[in-house]
């Protein structure tokens, strides 16, 4: 499965941990590529910390958050860090967005493994059974 | 850690994917032969789980109703 990570808000990075999470219990190999707003997303700074949500559903996104925290959901973060430990997942950062954003390695989360171009990725996705756009 | 003895898993509160990912954990902390048992409150766990078991190679050796969750006991075939 190969995973476009675009978004940065909570509401459309959960999907890419539980995807990632069932995927895996599938026996499935994972691409994750992070590009603009995902980069944003994988930062140290922000990736455990982030409570952005999509502007269309902004009225519902502290309750949901509450929710979520009151229900002990894990991060989505966390559930790819679990995933990266159960099976086959890489986590891909945009060269692209890295250099225009000017970000430095340092910067990135520990789930990152690589930081690569549009090329590489294609050559991943292009084997994959599932390819989507989040 | 391989353990000689059958598992029960309470994943009870938790939802989708954690029954599963809990499930799937625990499965690899068994001997072949060997069952994990998975109490969750999940509606969609128990055709998650079957679907997951069958396409393991596993087997789901019984299925039991409780008051708000659903207890499904899986045998690791391999």
């Amino acid at each position: 499965m190969a995973i476009i990570v675009f978004s940065g808000t909570v509401d459309k990075l959960m999907p890419v941990g539980v995807l990632t999470s069932g995927a895996v219990a599938m026996d499935m190999d994972v691409d994750l590529f992070f590009t603009f707003w995902g980069l944003t997303a994988i930062r140290k700074d922000t990736v455990d910390a982030n409570s952005r949500f999509s502007k269309d559903f902004e009225d519902m996104g502290a309750t949901l958050s509450q929710l979520m925290k009151q229900k002990q959901v894990p991060r989505w973060s966390d559930m790819v860090r679990n995933a990266k430990k159960l099976g086959n997942v890489r986590v891909h950062a945009c060269s692209m967005t890295y250099d225009l954003m000017g970000m430095k390695k340092e910067e990135l989360d520990d789930m990152v493994d690589d930081i690569i171009a549009v090329g590489e990725f294609i050559d991943r996705a292009r084997d994959a059974k599932i390819t989507l756009f989040i | 850690m391989m353990s000689g003895q059958d598992k029960v898993v309470d994943a009870r509160g938790n939802y989708c994917p954690m029954p599963l990912m809990k499930l799937v954990e625990a499965m690899k902390e068994v001997d072949i032969g060997r069952t994990v048992e998975v109490w969750s409150s999940d509606s969609g766990s128990q055709r998650d789980i079957s679907r997951w078991a069958e396409k393991m190679g596993h087997e789901v050796v019984a299925v039991n109703h409780e008051q708000g969750y659903d207890r499904i006991k899986v045998r690791r075939r391999k």
